[in-house]
């Protein structure tokens, strides 16, 4: 009886547009299918098979996992970094970084998009004029986002710096909970700093940082709003796009809704892969359901 | 051992700087004066600091309006997510029944599921609604308030979940014992215990609504007076002639309040829970 509410919402704000998506890909569903002016027209896997042969979506599909290969690794890196760095910080030196990462953490990503890009401003940024400062004249009125990579680069970094306090948190956390007489030990017995990292705290620490990396893997697979915002609307010439801004300009801008909705099935899958993954890693570690 | 303690002090102050960076430089540009802005003034600091930029977004740009927007979603969101959540909550934890292990999983799952995929058969499930219940389609704030429910409520279950565990089952009986009927339990007892967990979740569910970009996005075409915040702070955005000073304004507006929510929950952050509300 209790569940009856939340299974209704549920049902049909997820299960059903999920059927309905799937569904969509397989009809040829564009503008005048909307309005009405034609009759919807089953097409099977003709939608899939223009993506497949789409040279686009194969650049779109390079692009979405090499951006979030990217991001991962640069998350994971700055935020285990850090999270060693926390642990040997004077306790108000530490209070003061993880404040600060909190603000990062929670700025939502509009606003975190847009200060990054009035930061990276081509004239009134001051990263280019402090460049320009220090001497490097070619950057005073350098556009990062003009240049695919460099706009690649620039949203990454965003990414990175909103997604690290996650990681670092996390790590954190995980570090302290590391018994000192394990190390302690480890030290009697004549291991060296980087021998007690590597075999004694990173096995210890290995469900932790699982975690975080396929939450990390998940997240950046499915960026937006970052994309959206700061490239506007997926670059120039559409160079920056990644599959969920490639499925929604498709849908919303080109009006192919099929095509769209083939492109979101595609994402499901892929993201119901990772998270596969991921439920393995939460059983392995005693969750109980 | 002090002088390597003092190098990682000074890398975890100017780590701390760099992080806090963006932020300082939202407020300050939020706070400089027009003219100095559009001159291109970078000093890390201004000497007269002027609301002029919040005044002119407030009123100019209608986002007063936005805000309210915005805050409106939020709040039906988080009261219709946290109730459908903790009464499924109860039932997944206090009753033993066929399926549970089933019906728990899939939440899990529903909490996995790429919800930007969804965009398009949403889009046309809320025309469909709006034709019958013109305030729940699209265009109108219903829509984003139906679809973020429903994003908010596999965390929200997950979370009250172990809440309500967490009550011991003798409680139940001596409630029983003294009279109380199963409906009168769960209202009068268990959910003031668990109280904290619905604080907890509140927050949450309310900071991915505030945040979502996508959907306001998708469902609000033509409708300037539902926009919501996010979007109101897209159309500020303009070829060539942005206006920075209240962009920065709205984004500090929209900032401050998931500011405040986030150290209220920050205890919690730590966990796997914490990761579900980025984007």
């Amino acid at each position: 009886m209790y569940l009856v509410p939340a299974a209704v919402v549920l049902g049909g704000m997820l299960v059903y547009p999920l059927y309905q998506l799937v569904l969509v890909s397989f009809f040829d569903y564009r503008q005048p299918q909307v309005t009405g002016a034609e009759p919807l027209r089953f097409v099977g896997w003709q939608n899939y098979r223009e993506l497949l042969a789409d040279a686009q979506f194969w650049e779109v599909l390079l692009n979405t996992v090499g951006f979030a290969a990217a991001c991962v690794a640069g998350t994971l890196a700055v935020g285990g970094a850090l999270a060693v760095l926390a642990t040997r910080l004077t306790p108000w030196v530490r209070t003061l970084l993880f404040l600060a990462a909190l603000g990062a953490w929670a700025t939502p990503a509009v606003t975190g998009s847009a200060v990054w890009l009035l930061l990276f401003d081509p004239t009134l940024g001051p990263v280019n004029q402090a460049l320009a400062g220090l001497g490097l004249t070619e950057f005073a009125g350098h556009s990062w986002t003009y240049d695919k990579w460099s706009a690649f680069g620039l949203v990454g970094a965003q990414v990175v710096w909103c997604s690290f306090p996650f990681v670092m948190v996390t790590l954190y956390a995980g570090i302290r909970a590391i018994p000192g007489e394990v190390v302690e030990a480890a030290r009697l017995d004549g291991a060296s700093t980087s021998r007690i990292a590597w075999s004694v705290m990173l096995p210890i620490l290995r469900p932790a940082v699982t975690i975080v990396t396929i939450q990390s893997i998940i997240w950046d697979f499915k960026i937006f709003t970052q994309i959206y915002v700061m490239t506007g609307g997926g670059g120039i010439a559409g160079q920056n796009l990644v599959l969920n801004v490639y499925a929604y300009q498709k849908a919303f801008a080109s009006g192919q809704y099929g095509l769209g909705s083939a492109i979101g099935v595609i994402t499901t899958l892929l993201l119901l892969l990772i998270t596969l993954v991921y439920l393995r890693a939460l059983r392995r570690q005693g969750e109980v359901l | 051992m002090t002088l390597r303690r003092l190098r990682n002090d000074i890398a975890g102050l100017l780590v701390a700087l760099v992080v806090a960076l963006p932020l300082y430089w939202m407020l300050l540009s939020a706070l400089r004066p027009r003219a100095e802005l559009e001159a291109g003034d970078t000093t890390p600091y201004t000497l007269t600091p002027s609301l002029d930029s919040f005044r002119r977004v407030l009123t100019v740009d209608g986002f007063g309006q936005y805000l309210l927007n915005s805050a409106l979603v939020a709040v039906v969101v988080v009261t219709a997510s946290t109730l459908c959540a903790f009464l499924a909550a109860v039932a997944l934890t206090r009753y033993r029944f066929r399926l549970r292990t089933t019906l728990l999983v899939m939440v899990l799952v529903a909490q996995m599921v790429p919800v930007e995929a969804l965009t398009i058969p949403l889009f046309f499930l809320m025309r469909a609604v709006g034709q019958g219940v013109p305030e729940l389609g699209l265009n109108h704030l219903g829509s984003l308030m139906l679809v973020h429910t429903a994003f908010a409520l596999p965390l929200a279950i997950w979370m009250l979940r172990s809440f309500v565990s967490a009550v011991p089952r003798e409680l139940e009986e001596a409630a029983w014992l003294d009279g109380a009927g199963s409906l009168a339990f769960v209202t009068r007892v268990l959910f003031p215990l668990v109280a904290p967990g619905v604080v907890a979740c509140s927050i949450f569910s309310f900071i991915m609504t505030w945040n979502d970009f996508l959907f306001a996005r998708t469902f609000i075409i033509s409708a300037q007076e539902n926009q919501t915040l996010p979007i109101a702070l897209l159309s500020l955005f303009k070829p060539d002639q942005n206006d920075w000073g209240g962009i920065m304004a709205g984004s500090v507006l929209m900032t401050i309040p998931v500011l405040v929510f986030f150290l209220f929950v920050q205890h919690r952050l730590a966990s796997g829970l914490g990761g579900a509300v980025k984007g």
